[in-house]
């Protein structure tokens, strides 16, 4: 049976071959142009000149596309219409586009865009979320949740402890950058071949922007060269300035964004501060917590409200907060417009409720795994989040169980500690933290898909469905759910580009949801023609339905078996239809905004890591050198893949806390948009020792596909854990029962100014 | 344009790919090598990933004709930087070239699809090709191996361990009719590259408009006299960039890689002698045999794709104030041969930068080669590399510390800093502090406070002057606890796995 197998990918033979198309990859018309932005290169200023002269007499230059050029809105925005393409008299951001020029080659568009001539009339620009909360310069309104009597019982806690954080942001750096190809079809139509995982939107504000109707604009993904978010709303931009100058110079246009002005131009995770206070008794139970959370959504809105939201529904982590007050702040800056990015306001979240973990453990000292065990989610009691929502699926006490085990925590504690009072140059540190996160979108409606399936009469199978492909593995374990409904092998499915064409209305692939709804709705789809293979069959051999079963490529009817492609047949030449549609909707799901109340998640899914790394003392340097993890993923689908989601989640949030650094220098300029500069991992940070388990035997306890559990994002959060780790290595060089003020990311700098106290130097 | 025999073969670049000799012509001399995949040949299976030879995903391999002629080494290189005229004369091998006539993948590409080390695939060709010139280099493979030669490769997706264990795994897998090691050195192939060598073999420079690649150090010498206001290029790992992605056109181009001379390393009574177009995979090996005590620069000096492009004396020449073999050469007491026209000279590294990005050459001069003083008995020698990430990274701070102790005393200081300040260079005071004083805490806790009359080093994107400043005089610290202390690891790539 396909479903349950470790599969490998679907293109990998294509991946290693180069075979794979990219969207940079597709054969061009001849007549094909393409194009570059022009952007600000100021933070915030009214534009008095846009002198394009020099731009269009640049060799090779076909012409200019400016906001009066756009036959529709000047906005990509899917929610607030607050995004310009091209920024019309006021610009926002250093990196904001203001025009794209179309020129007959890449490099001759990319030099004619740096030659306009702008004059500006600055503004003063906010640039950093402390500076925003001081000025109370908010884009979308505070939204707060209560629940208990928080301050009452602040007060009368036995012990209280007050913190912040700052939690950097994060770039995507997808390997592929964003493009786009418009082409001109007949009557003002326009197909476009987008980077995107959201080919609906796209379609949607291509049509908004030429002033047509959905109708008319196709959009269509093979598949991505990485997504994690950052191809969600802002793929929009691109497709749409393309549209544009393919409409004014009716030739097709590609736009792709070099590297320099994918990081300068597009958005990224959401830096976080955080200040808290909390409550908690001798056993480091949280008695009571208040907290503030404050993310720079950057200029606009964008998914801002959605990630913000997310992350208030996240402060809770595994751990029952029976008095809390959680505060969340929207801050408006004059900096690239922050977006969505794997987990998706949550990993900041927790950061801040797992520093406080470790803070009351460090202040009672207690092991921080005991703290944490005392304040997980109860079973059957202690059990609803502060958001009113039931924790009924908890597995985190198995889990955290297991991994203490597995993961010999206890006896290395001790060894830790042990080599801490050896060594004065080299620090360790070990952590363990959990993973709960809600599966589905918050945004109820989201929470649908739709699937195409035509079999042919060869019995063959062609699978559309409204998920896109970024590397995640949604197509192959799609497939794999139609093969095994049909009892086929997998090479019988084939998997097409993701189009609007063939399934409409479709929801971005995000929130993790990619398989758990476009697998339901394929396999409603394939359901409804096996019943109708059924019905063919039953009537044609005079069978009852039960006696029909599908299974290794053959059915069998009764007592016979034919091979599949032959039922197919036989049912084509009985004028049986073959094709069908097929449609999911979350069941379970609602939400109050009014009152920050419901029951925004279908199910939860579950995680927790132990990481012990090493730390430099004299340049803050660290290294992570063992990580353990139990990671429930339900039934899986696939093993192979979610493996592989899970280590790479792990590396990628490892990557958020430790060496990338977003950098803007005083006028608000991005200093780090390029791999030269800015530090996603390599090679040699995957730790030498590594475990990596899926909870066994744990079906999910919904009706999901197949039982299993979304799997994108929940594991890039179990990196927090080497955020942590690293805060007890700074321990181990501070006094005892300091609480280490640690920033992230955690870059050699950042860990030097933690530990760096007065102390006895070495060797004296 | 394209791949058309000229009549005159000195005006096309030529170079095998794929079993066929291409001959090309008409094109930029800055085009490169992955534009011409791309965009003239119609080969889409190499991306560019960022045009700056730092993420690995336009990752190629070139085979060259070795020294004996007789055997053809493979280097991987990043193509998004490397200009299609260096190229002549090589074979060129890419990810869509691996596959057998029948459709089956080679070794490395089966590996990576049975250890699931694609996801979204747009880093996986170059991932291929880096493991491709490791299976074609070493026969048995340890973990070590295979991230050294994956330290130029950015994986968003997997957290690498996948991609790891393909490597280690390649090697297990029966040799393919196409690709294996014996292939690679096939008569056929080695047959193919003399015949593009004899095309050359007269002398008969590449001559394309605006770029010139001379066969000898006098024509060399010539060329630049005659045309001072030529761009000298070597590995173009930065000169790259400058095209890719500050989209500078460039003066005409006089190329050293082909210059028999400048490609040799000798061992010579000064010293190791180390040509112009060596590049950092030849030399930094030359130079950790006789200086082991440098491996911390030289195994972390950037990635194999860049490596087998770029030359020592181009990081040299390039003088950049992160350029991390300055401190080290600096240290080991390091001098440049100059030569401009007939005339040569030698210079101290450490006198050839005046100021930032500012070298002492005259107009029409080039450094033709370095020369890297032998050991010294009882000399202390460390390197050291700080940077937000272990490989493939620009260092905030990086030094080189050669110390001579005498009777407890010590005689001759040099420590040379990179990072610290607009050139790389030595640390007058913190040296003089240590000179003629005990070998101890004291005196070097002297030294690092006097590193604050030596620089006063700049805040930016990769680190702040005060952690800069701290972290120069701490690892005078580490320098001094290497050399004192026994027992306990001092340096972060020394521990290795949990603690028990």
């Amino acid at each position: 049976m396909s479903v349950g197998s470790a599969q490998a990918h679907d293109s990998a033979h294509l991946h290693v071959s180069g075979e794979a198309l990219y969207c940079d990859d597709i054969s061009l018309p001849a007549d094909t142009l393409h194009a570059a932005f022009g952007v600000s290169r100021v933070a915030h200023a009214h534009i008095r000149t846009l002198n394009l002269d020099a731009v269009l007499a640049s060799p090779g230059v076909v012409t200019v596309a400016l906001p009066r050029d756009i036959p529709g809105e000047n906005n990509y925005g899917g929610g607030v219409h607050d995004d310009p393409i091209f920024a019309d008299g006021l610009v926002q951001y250093a990196g904001q586009p203001l025009f794209a020029v179309a020129a007959t080659s890449y490099n001759a568009a990319r030099k004619a865009a740096t030659l306009a001539h702008v004059e500006y009339e600055e503004l003063p620009a906010i640039l950093d979320v402390r500076a925003a909360l001081a000025a109370e310069s908010y884009l979308l309104p505070t939204e707060r949740i209560v629940r208990g009597k928080p301050r009452e019982v602040l007060a009368r806690s036995p012990d209280r402890l007050q913190g912040s954080i700052t939690i950097g942001g994060q770039d995507h750096f997808y390997l592929e950058g964003q493009i786009a190809v418009a082409i001109p079809q007949e009557d003002g139509a326009m197909l476009i071949h987008s980077s995107t995982q959201h080919p609906s939107e796209v379609q949607h504000i291509v049509a908004h922007a030429l002033g047509t109707r959905s109708h008319a604009i196709t959009v269509q993904c093979r598949r991505m060269g990485g997504g994690f978010g950052g191809k969600e709303s802002q793929a929009a931009l691109i497709a749409a300035a393309a549209a544009v100058l393919a409409r004014k110079t009716r030739r097709p246009v590609k736009l792709r964004l070099d590297r320099d002005a994918d990081m300068i131009i597009t958005g990224k995770r959401h830096d976080f501060v955080s200040d808290y206070d909390v409550g908690f008794d001798t056993r480091g139970r949280i008695l009571a917590l208040t907290l503030m959370l404050a993310s720079r959504c950057g200029y606009s809105a964008d998914l801002s409200g959605a990630v913000n939201g997310r992350a208030l529904c996240h402060v809770d982590n595994a751990y029952f907060l029976e008095h809390v007050e959680i505060v969340s702040h929207r801050c408006k800056t004059h900096t690239v417009s922050n977006t969505a990015f794997r987990g998706f306001g949550a990993p900041q979240a927790m950061m801040v409720i797992e520093q406080i973990m470790d803070d009351i453990a460090r202040m009672l000292r207690l092991d921080p795994i005991d703290v944490r065990k005392a304040n997980f989610y109860g079973l059957g009691e202690r059990d609803t989040t502060p958001y009113g929502q039931q924790v009924e699926d908890n597995v985190i006490h198995e889990i955290v169980t297991q991994l203490e085990a597995s993961s010999a925590y206890r006896d290395r504690r001790r060894a830790v500690a042990q080599w801490n009072a050896r060594n004065r140059v080299i620090k360790r540190g070990l952590a363990l933290t959990p993973v709960k996160f809600g599966i589905s979108f918050t945004a109820t409606q989201y929470n649908q898909a739709g699937a195409l399936v035509h079999v042919y009469s060869d019995g063959t199978v062609l699978l559309n469905h409204g998920g896109t492909e970024m590397g995640q593995g949604v197509h192959i374990k799609v497939a794999q759910v139609v093969a095994a409904e049909l009892g086929l092998p997998l090479s019988a499915i084939r998997l097409t580009t993701t189009d609007t064409s063939k399934v409409p209305n479709t929801s971005a692939t995000a929130a993790s949801s990619g398989s758990d709804l476009n697998g339901m709705a394929a396999q409603a789809a394939t359901r409804v023609i096996r019943q109708r293979i059924v019905d063919h069959v039953c009537e044609a051999h005079g069978v009852r339905p039960e006696e029909v079963a599908f299974a290794d490529g053959q059915v069998r009817v009764g007592t016979q078996t034919m091979p599949f492609a032959k039922v197919a047949h036989s049912a084509y030449m009985a004028r049986i239809s073959l094709s069908s549609t097929g449609f999911y909707r979350t069941p379970k799901i609602h939400w109050d905004k009014a009152t920050n109340t419901g029951r925004p998640f279908f199910y939860f899914a579950y995680g927790a890591a132990v990481a012990e790394v090493a730390l430099d003392t004299l340049t803050g340097e660290t290294r992570l050198l063992r990580v353990d993890i139990v990671h429930d993923v339900g039934t899986s689908l696939n093993p192979a893949i979610d493996l592989g989601q899970i280590e790479g989640g792990f590396l990628q949030g490892a990557g958020w806390l430790t060496s990338e650094e977003l950098y803007w220098n005083e006028k608000g300029e991005l200093q780090t948009h390029a791999p030269s500069t800015y530090k996603i991992p390599a090679v040699s940070d995957w730790p030498d020792e590594a475990h990596i388990a899926l909870l066994a035997a744990s079906p999910n306890r919904e009706q999901t596909i197949y039982r299993s559990k979304a799997v994108g994002e929940p594991p890039l959060m179990l990196a927090i854990s080497v955020f942590q780790a690293i805060r007890d290595a700074c321990a181990a060089c501070l006094p005892a029962g300091t609480l280490p003020n640690l920033s992230a990311p955690a870059t050699p700098e950042a860990v030097l100014r933690t530990i760096d106290m007065p102390r006895r130097e070495y060797g004296t | 344009m394209g791949a058309s025999e000229p009549e005159n073969a000195s005006g096309a670049v030529r170079f095998v790919l794929d079993g066929k000799v291409v001959s090309a012509s008409g094109l930029p001399p800055t085009l490169t090598v992955l534009e011409y995949l791309r965009n003239v040949a119609g080969l889409s299976s190499t991306k560019e990933g960022c045009a700056e030879g730092d993420c690995g995903a336009c990752t190629v391999v070139l085979g060259e004709l070795a020294e004996d002629g007789a055997s053809i080494q493979y280097r991987p290189i990043n193509s998004c930087i490397r200009f299609l005229p260096t190229i002549d004369g090589k074979e060129l091998v890419t990810a869509g070239s691996l596959e057998a006539r029948d459709g089956s993948l080679h070794p490395v590409q089966q590996a990576m699809v049975d250890e699931h080390a694609s996801q979204c695939g747009f880093c996986t060709p170059g991932f291929v090709m880096s493991l491709f010139a490791l299976y074609l280099q070493q026969d048995a493979l340890d973990r070590a191996a295979v991230t050294e030669a994956l330290s130029g490769n950015l994986c968003r997706c997997t957290g690498y361990r996948p991609i790891i264990d393909a490597g280690c795994r390649m090697v297990r897998y029966p040799p393919p009719a196409h690709w294996s090691r014996a292939d690679s050195q096939s008569a056929e192939r080695v047959e193919a590259l003399r015949t593009l060598a004899r095309v050359r073999a007269n002398g008969a420079a590449l001559e394309v408009a605006g770029f010139r690649a001379p066969r000898s150090l006098d024509e060399l010498a010539a060329a630049l006299a005659a045309a001072p206001d030529s761009l000298v290029l070597a590995g173009g790992t930065d000169v790259g960039l400058w095209v890719t992605k500050l989209l500078r056109e460039l003066p005409p181009i006089v190329y050293v890689g082909e210059v028999a001379e400048l490609r040799q390393i000798r061992s010579t009574e000064r010293g190791l002698w180390i040509g112009a177009a060596v590049t950092l995979s030849a030399a930094w090996p030359a130079l950790l045999a006789a200086h082991p005590e440098l491996a911390e620069q030289g195994t972390r000096f950037a990635s194999p794709p860049i490596r087998s492009s770029a030359t020592l004396v181009g990081n040299l020449a390039n003088g950049s104030p992160i350029g991390d073999s300055i401190p080290a050469l600096i240290a080991l007491g390091a001098e440049l041969e100059l030569r401009k026209g007939r005339h040569t000279r030698r210079l101290a590294l450490e006198h050839f930068y005046p100021g930032y990005r500012q070298k002492d050459l005259a107009p029409g001069e080039f450094v033709v080669a370095v020369v890297v003083p032998p050991p010294q008995a009882g000399r202390k020698l460390a390197s050291y590399k700080v940077s937000k990430r272990i490989d493939q990274d620009i260092s905030a701070v990086c030094a080189t510390f050669a110390v001579v102790v005498q009777n407890g005393v010590v005689t001759d200081a040099r420590l040379a800093f990179g990072g610290m300040a607009a050139v790389p260079a030595r640390a007058r005071h913190a040296e003089g502090a240590l000179t003629g004083r005990p070998w101890s805490a004291e005196s070097i806790d002297a030294a690092g406070a006097a590193l604050a009359q030596d620089f006063t080093p700049l805040t930016d994107l990769r680190a702040s002057a005060e952690y800069r400043a701290r972290v120069a005089g701490n690892l005078l610290r580490r320098f001094y606890l290497e050399q004192s202390l026994e027992g306990e690891p001092l340096r972060l790539a020394a521990v290795r796995g949990a603690a028990s």
